[in-house]
């Protein structure tokens, strides 16, 4: 029988902790199956961030970083400028890049800093207990906006993709979602462009990834599809937002 | 044998740099801040010229993070600031401590706290000795005291960093920084720099991945890590203890001073014994580990010791540990970014000879 599907060479075979139904997963095989299919594990370098995901240095079998919160493109850049032929990326959740992480990740691109940014939004702080985020949206319950988010309170959610394509050194900006098998596809797609744009020299690319948190948001991990469908996607609008000239 | 250059004149900052330059280093990542502004013009210009990177980050939060990537990947890096960045600093420094990583970071120490002033002062002694950030560990401490010093221990710092695995701090004030002296460089020879197979800079045939990582998250794993740590730190303290003894030997009061304050204190020494007074000092070079070794050496004769600091008193306390109540330790000092005066210490000195401390 032919083999159609297996774990990406990459790819750990060791047991993941996520909580299930969360989406860290698909996104963290994206990203291995992107490193096999560029051939390029020898060269990849990795930076995990704070926050649910800082366990993937263990997933992806590449040399990796843990950076502390919010710092990862600070440390990828340091990586980067002393190994110019290094695959450098950074994988960081919604708090880690969009609130304590800001100024690295503004600097990072505003500098056309050569690296691969993938950025997972759940709309929460998932890792500490489901509070508030900087992308949480207007009204959502959080266990720090126990009435929904309120504007006067807590301003307006933060569109990150949007925001780094405004600058000259960003060269690669998308958002793309993992809520359904299409769009994994599409989100595929994107994370292995990102890279191809970063191994051609091209500057900071960034892939914003739309990802579900059943347990914080409270929901199945049915209606939690259902959820970022309907609420998320409409107020983050999927596409790329900053693409190279010549790719 | 290295062979003797003729001197040149050069300033304290611009000294670090290329003192750096020469030990290797060829990676900087930096914020502005006086008073340390000439290192990072200095290396803007030279380390390009060594095929190195500057780079101008966009805080001392982001530059010691870039440090940490620059360090794991295996290069000779460097920092610097002063007071208020050293600060923001201490979150990376920890991380970059937990990791076991080596790099070097430049405190050239103004007045505090807060905003403080831009002026020289020895403010930021205890968070430079005592760990500085969270968690239990402590950062190796050098505190040159002339222009010359900065060149040779540069050298030592990247050394001692790779050796142990560690972040090293070159702890001085704005006036090193600031004034010039006339310098000797060692010939230029080839520097065999450590192998560093744990950097994390692409597998590359490698068979298992290097993590670069100061998260235990199992209790028990912490704990053997933190352990690990300490029987480190055990090793330093053991063996790179370094001071300066001046007229210790029959020294009945003994100095205690380091970098700028160390140099006034000569002057009050060579005062003293001109009047026929025992008076030594001992300037640690090493400010961690503390030189205790020293203290042990004088005991025997010194009946008192004087800490002369540019703070309200905070190395006092590591020589209170040395001396360990077995004779009296007083201090006197100058904060703000004022310099002790040589006379208004003597006069302290002979008031103290007298018996007629208060």
């Amino acid at each position: 029988m032919k083999k159609v599907f297996t774990r990406p060479e990459s790819f750990n075979d060791i047991p993941m902790h996520y909580c299930p139904g969360c989406t860290h997963g698909i996104i963290h095989r994206l990203v291995a199956e992107t490193i096999d299919e560029l051939n390029m594990v020898d060269r990849a370098i990795g930076v995990a961030p704070v926050g649910c995901s800082v366990f993937i240095y263990n997933y992806i079998d590449c040399d990796m970083y843990q950076a502390s919160h919010g710092r990862a493109p600070a440390v990828a850049t340091g990586v980067k400028r002393v190994v110019p032929d290094g695959v450098v990326f950074t994988y960081q959740g919604d708090g880690d890049m969009a609130a304590i992480g800001t100024a690295e990740i503004v600097h990072a691109a505003a500098r056309g800093e050569n690296i691969t940014v993938i950025f997972v939004n759940n709309a929460v702080y998932a890792m500490t207990g489901g509070q508030m985020a900087p992308t949480t949206l207007m009204g959502q319950k959080t266990t720090t906006t126990p009435h929904g988010r309120e504007s006067d309170a807590n301003g307006y959610p933060v569109k990150m993709a949007e925001m780094l394509s405004t600058l000259d050194g960003s060269s690669y900006i998308s958002r793309v979602s993992v809520h359904d098998p299409k769009n994994i596809n599409k989100a595929k797609k994107s994370i292995k462009k990102a890279f191809e744009v970063q191994m051609e020299n091209k500057g900071f690319t960034m892939v914003e990834v739309l990802s579900i948190c059943p347990t914080n948001w409270g929901l199945s991990p049915k209606e939690s599809v259902k959820w970022l469908d309907e609420n998320m996607i409409p107020y983050y609008p999927l596409g790329e937002y900053k693409v190279p000239a010549e790719v | 044998m290295r062979k003797k250059l003729s001197k040149v004149l050069m300033k304290g900052n611009e000294a670090i740099g290329e003192g750096a330059v020469r030990a290797g280093c060829r990676y900087f990542f930096g914020y502005p801040i006086t008073p340390q502004s000439e290192l990072p013009h200095y290396l803007a210009k030279r380390l390009p010229e060594e095929n190195g990177v500057y780079l101008q980050s966009e805080s001392e939060t982001s530059a010691i993070n870039m440090v940490y990537g620059a360090a794991g990947a295996g290069s000779r890096v460097m920092t610097s600031s002063s007071g208020p960045g050293i600060s923001l600093m201490q979150e990376g420094i920890s991380y970059i401590a937990g990791a076991e990583l080596p790099c070097v970071i430049v405190n050239m120490m103004r007045g505090g706290p807060g905003l403080g002033n831009i002026a020289p002062a020895q403010s930021d002694y205890l968070q430079a000795v005592k760990g500085g950030g969270h968690g239990d560990y402590f950062v190796v401490c050098i505190a040159p005291a002339s222009v010359q010093e900065i060149i040779d221990f540069m050298y030592d710092a990247f050394d001692i960093a790779d050796k142990y695995f560690t972040p090293v701090m070159v702890l001085a004030d704005g006036i090193l920084g600031q004034m010039m002296e006339p310098v000797e460089f060692k010939e230029n020879q080839e520097m065999e720099l450590p192998e560093k197979p744990w950097a994390a800079n692409g597998k590359r045939g490698r068979e298992s991945k290097n993590i670069i990582n100061s998260l235990y998250i199992v209790p028990e794993d912490l704990e053997e890590h933190n352990f690990k740590l300490k029987d480190k730190y055990s090793i330093i303290e053991e063996k790179e203890q370094r001071w300066e003894e001046y007229y210790t030997e029959d020294a009945e009061l003994v100095l205690t001073a380091f970098g700028t304050s160390a140099r006034v204190c000569k002057a009050v020494v060579d005062k003293a014994r001109q009047e026929g007074l025992a008076v030594g000092l001992i300037r640690p070079i090493m400010v961690w580990p503390f030189p205790q070794k020293a203290f042990d050496k004088v005991i025997h004769s010194a009946k008192q010791f004087l800490t002369v600091e540019m703070n309200t008193g905070q190395m006092v306390e590591d020589v209170k540990l040395a001396v360990a109540g077995r004779r009296p330790v007083y201090f006197t000092g100058r904060p703000g970014g004022m310099l002790p005066i040589a006379n208004d210490i003597f006069e302290e000195v002979k008031k103290l000879m007298s018996g007629g401390a208060e």
